[in-house]
């Protein structure tokens, strides 16, 4: 599949780079519809390979790249329901995004994450399965699900221990706090600013930059530069389900999806 | 170094300028909510402008229950 336009997600191939566009209201919450057709697209990625040399994963909504899992889904679809089936239902979700983040991760292709505006949780995460990431001034990047009773689950803590130091991690972690870019790039974490607006571009860039090289070089070069923690995954999936199961999350999800007033995204 | 009333006098005008929000309605104990008609999203918004205006980290936790002006250009003069 060349071209896709989806609900929460589209793609098309331009310059040799496989442009994945976000746009689902209000800031590309991932739930089960975005996931079924992040798995349409880690479907279509081998043969979209064959024609491209890069990805660019970026989002058309003006808040941001992503606000990460959608919270509201997550507290609806579980609520009154069995404890063990409610977990049962996590672990399953879980294990879908990860196949998806896990193919992306290990695309053969230089994939580029443009990001702006608020990029917190299941956002951050996309972004981390990213080989660079290119970031709008205004980009904000956080993991906010300690506030809920619960730690990332698409992956985040192994990717992020894979690019930056343990007490960076920690920090972003166990405060709940966001990073502005500047921060984000000091610690390693993002490699080129853009000014407001233009990340795309620089992407656009960067990917034809790329495309310069020798494709099979360029993969031999990701797989010793980037490896993929499968172990720490699958442990990670195992202490969120952990964590689901205890009576602090329903109340957490609860708060945040009840909350009208004006500060829900801070922790 | 910028007194607290400098900090304060900075962080109306650009907050005026960038939601097009007349200075002279912004008041230094005004709910900057209200005044500027903003959610928390805009709030990561200002934030994140006046962190890179006074080139400061100024963490997100730190505004918790900060809704005026004044209280904001404390927190912002303690980390100049």
């Amino acid at each position: 599949m060349k071209e896709f336009k989806g609900q929460a997600i589209s793609w098309q191939v331009v310059n040799g780079a496989i442009e994945l566009a976000l746009h689902r209201e209000p800031c590309n919450e991932i739930g089960s519809g975005t996931l079924e057709e992040l798995e349409t697209f880690a479907a279509a990625l081998p043969e979209l390979a064959r024609d491209a040399h890069a990805l660019i994963v970026h989002s058309t909504m003006k808040a941001g790249f992503s606000a990460g899992a959608d919270l509201r889904e997550l507290y609806e679809g579980s609520r009154g329901m069995e404890k063990g089936e409610a977990v049962r239902g996590v672990r399953q979700f879980l294990r879908r995004i990860h196949g998806v983040m896990n193919t992306l991760d290990a695309a053969p292709l230089t994939t580029i994450a443009a990001v702006h505006g608020v990029t917190f949780g299941g956002g951050f995460e996309l972004a981390l399965v990213c080989d660079i990431i290119i970031a709008d001034r205004m980009a904000r990047f956080c993991f906010p699900e300690l506030r809920l009773g619960l730690i990332p689950g698409f992956g985040g803590i192994p990717r992020l221990k894979r690019d930056l130091g343990n007490a960076v991690v920690r920090d972003l972690l166990m405060t709940g706090r966001s990073f502005n870019v500047m921060k984000a790039q000091q610690v390693g974490l993002v490699s080129q600013i853009a000014a407001e607006g233009e990340a795309l571009r620089l992407a656009r860039a960067t990917a034809a930059q790329v495309g310069k090289f020798d494709r099979r070089t360029a993969i031999a070069a990701k797989e010793f530069l980037k490896p993929i923690p499968y172990e720490e995954l699958k442990r990670e999936i195992e202490i969120f389900c952990e964590l689901f199961a205890q009576p602090a999350v329903e109340e957490g999800l609860r708060k945040f999806v009840e909350n009208e007033g004006v500060q829900p995204y801070l922790p | 170094m910028p007194t607290t009333d400098n900090t304060l006098d900075e962080i109306l005008s650009l907050a005026a300028v960038h939601f097009k929000v007349p200075r002279e309605k912004l008041t230094p104990d005004g709910d900057f909510f209200k005044a500027l008609g903003i959610d928390s999203l805009q709030a990561l918004d200002l934030l994140t402008r006046l962190e890179h205006h006074f080139r400061i980290e100024l963490p997100d936790y730190e505004l918790q229950g900060v809704t005026d002006f004044r209280t904001l250009a404390q927190r912002i003069q303690a980390r100049l």
